[in-house]
């Protein structure tokens, strides 16, 4: 399936990332070229066959609902880009 | 110290031939002194190796070392190492300096392993050459026109220029095994699950699992031993018990069923490549073996069904990048929007990218049952196939990848050209069961390994293998510094 550049560009606001002009246009081909080799699973019949998600079938393991570790925000905010006051900054969202 | 064993180096250190700390500074100057040739090294942990190798000496002296302690071993740059930068070879975590340490790598340093340095890889461990590195290529100490594979490229060049023994990878389609086989060396994938992910940072998680690089099979199976075991912090680890990977590593091959898939030996495989693994196989089938023609009718579906379910979970995984609680973020944001996007744009590379998008796009409504729900349902087929052939043999063997390593830059425009390189890797991260190379031989003067499958928790049967054959060959013995143009074909195996 070919791609457009119309499809690039609402992808990208998807994956929250800026393309420029003249990237769209070689993604749209690099992406287009990558989807026509995926269109080959179209080819086989899966009626029946159940998705895998994992190659053991195993689902999420739980734990007890209960403390495991000591609070560690000043060694997670220490490697923040901008943070104030223990909090980490982001531009305005609200006027 | 070049190309020594970790068998070796534990028996040196043992006797007192020389300390942890010298050996962790010979190292490490070796490395300033020569890896600008390869660009096998993103970082060096100079200061931390030797508080680490005292510390080594210091049980040394005590007696109460392991096999492991005061060897100098090197991590791919996507296990988080606590107070050293981890970068994943991406500009997004050039400077990221981890708060915790990998579950893979506390046990190596409880072991006591001195960590020497990070490895270049492909950016987020997307690719199959280690050309997708901010920090640019790394060169295969082989052949210095040649790709040493990916993703784990620069722990298979830092392993093959002998700089250390031993380095970490990790393996979501073949990034241990196609690197340790374009670079000569013993590289494992475990099962899915055998070892822990808490502390690497995601590529695709159901796919994902770490596994060491290292010139012997025997070495390999010390390594696992210290790496794999349950792990409360990562919830997709097995709660299986974890054997001595060595114990079976002299048991002999009399009555092993191997078998040979046909799909591995189709057109697309490079004709001298195919020499080499008959060879091998050949060899193998002296030892006490009987070879089995096989079929894995499904491979060929691997290629389409990975590149649809490994970069959806990628476009998941990487969407933590935000600029915000870490990692690179983008100048004078205007707004959160421009923040996220600017950040990530400017933080990833194109193939990440477009992964992500990929990913993204197979996602979103209107899409997400006509690829990653389909994709799913092949990889169910993908496993049936093995496990019907598991049930006729005990192992399958077959090439790592189709060509030995390529010239560089040579598959760089062509991201569709570079996935089908992993025809043959793929399919086993599909299924979750182990898988190795070993090496087998050399086409024109550039290494080709030896490919070897097994079912799900036999990781200590492959290594029986590989170490069997690595008895009566000596392939995996030749290095590229002692020997710049290697005996072609003419070793005791072939």
């Amino acid at each position: 399936m070919a791609l457009e550049n119309a499809d690039i560009e609402k992808i990208a606001v998807l994956a929250r990332l800026q393309v420029t002009h003249s990237e769209t246009n070689d993604y749209a081909n690099s992406i287009s070229s990558i989807l026509s080799l995926m269109d080959q699973m179209q080819l086989v019949d899966t009626d029946g066959v159940e998705p895998l998600s994992n190659p053991h079938d195993a689902t999420q393991r739980l734990r007890k609902d209960e403390v495991t570790c000591d609070n560690q925000r000043e060694a997670f905010i220490a490697i923040a880009p901008a943070s104030a006051d223990g909090l980490y900054l982001v531009p305005k969202v609200l006027d | 110290m070049t190309n020594k064993t970790l068998v070796q180096i534990a028996k040196d250190l043992a006797a007192g031939e020389y300390s942890s700390r010298e050996i962790t500074q010979d190292t490490i100057a070796d490395i300033k002194a020569r890896d600008s040739i390869y660009n096998s090294f993103i970082s060096v942990s100079e200061d931390l190796a030797l508080a680490q190798a005292n510390a080594a000496d210091a049980r040394l002296a005590a007696g109460t070392h392991d096999i492991l302690t005061g060897i100098p071993f090197a991590h791919k740059d996507l296990f988080c190492t606590q107070g050293h930068t981890t970068t994943a070879a991406s500009k997004m975590l050039a400077n990221f300096v981890p708060p915790y340490e990998s579950t893979v790598g506390q046990r190596l340093l409880s072991a006591g392993a001195v960590c020497v340095g990070k490895t270049n890889m492909d950016e987020f461990a997307m690719g199959s050459s280690n050309e997708s590195s901010f920090f640019g290529a790394v060169k295969n100490p082989w052949d210095l026109n040649a790709v040493p594979g990916g993703s784990s490229g620069g722990s298979a060049a830092a392993v093959a220029a002998g700089f250390v023994p031993a380095a970490t990878g990790t393996d979501t389609g073949g990034s241990i095994r196609q690197p340790a086989s374009f670079c000569n060396l013993t590289g494992i994938k475990p099962t899915y699950g055998r070892v822990s992910r808490f502390g690497i940072i995601a590529y695709a998680s159901s796919l994902d699992q770490a596994g060491p690089m290292c010139q012997t099979a025997e070495d390999a199976a010390i390594m696992l031993n210290a790496m794999a075991g349950f792990d409360e912090q990562d919830s997709t680890s097995v709660q299986q018990e974890t054997p001595d990977f060595t114990a079976e590593l002299n048991l002999p091959l009399q009555g092993l069923k191997v078998g040979l898939p046909k799909e591995f030996f189709g057109p697309g495989l490079n004709p001298q490549v195919a020499e080499c693994i008959m060879a091998a196989v050949k060899e193998i089938e002296g030892l006490g073996a009987q070879i089995i023609d096989i079929s894995l009718p499904n491979l060929e579906l691997s290629i389409p069904a990975y590149y649809v379910i490994a970069p959806s979970e990628a476009s998941s995984n990487l969407s933590r990048f935000d600029g915000v609680r870490y990692g690179y973020r983008c100048d004078q944001p205007e707004d959160l929007m421009d923040l996220y996007c600017r950040t990530r744009a400017e933080g990833f590379g194109t193939e990440v990218k477009r992964r992500i998008m990929v990913g993204t796009y197979a996602l979103s409504e209107g899409y997400y049952d006509a690829y990653y729900v389909k994709a799913q349902r092949i990889r169910r087929l993908i496993k049936d196939d093995f496990a019907r052939a598991l049930s006729q043999v005990d192992v399958i063997m077959g090439p790592v990848a189709p060509t030995p390593a390529f010239d560089l830059g040579s598959n760089t425009k062509d991201p569709v050209a570079m996935y089908l390189e992993d025809i043959y890797t793929l399919s086993a991260n599909m299924a979750g069961i182990p898988a190795m190379s070993t090496p087998a031989g050399f086409v024109n003067g550039r290494p080709v390994g030896l490919h070897i499958m097994g079912n799900y928790f036999a990781e200590a049967k492959l290594l029986n293998i590989a170490h069997q054959y690595q008895q009566v060959t000596d392939w995996h013995l030749q290095t590229p510094t002692s020997n710049s143009l290697p005996v072609s074909n003419q070793g005791k195996g072939a």
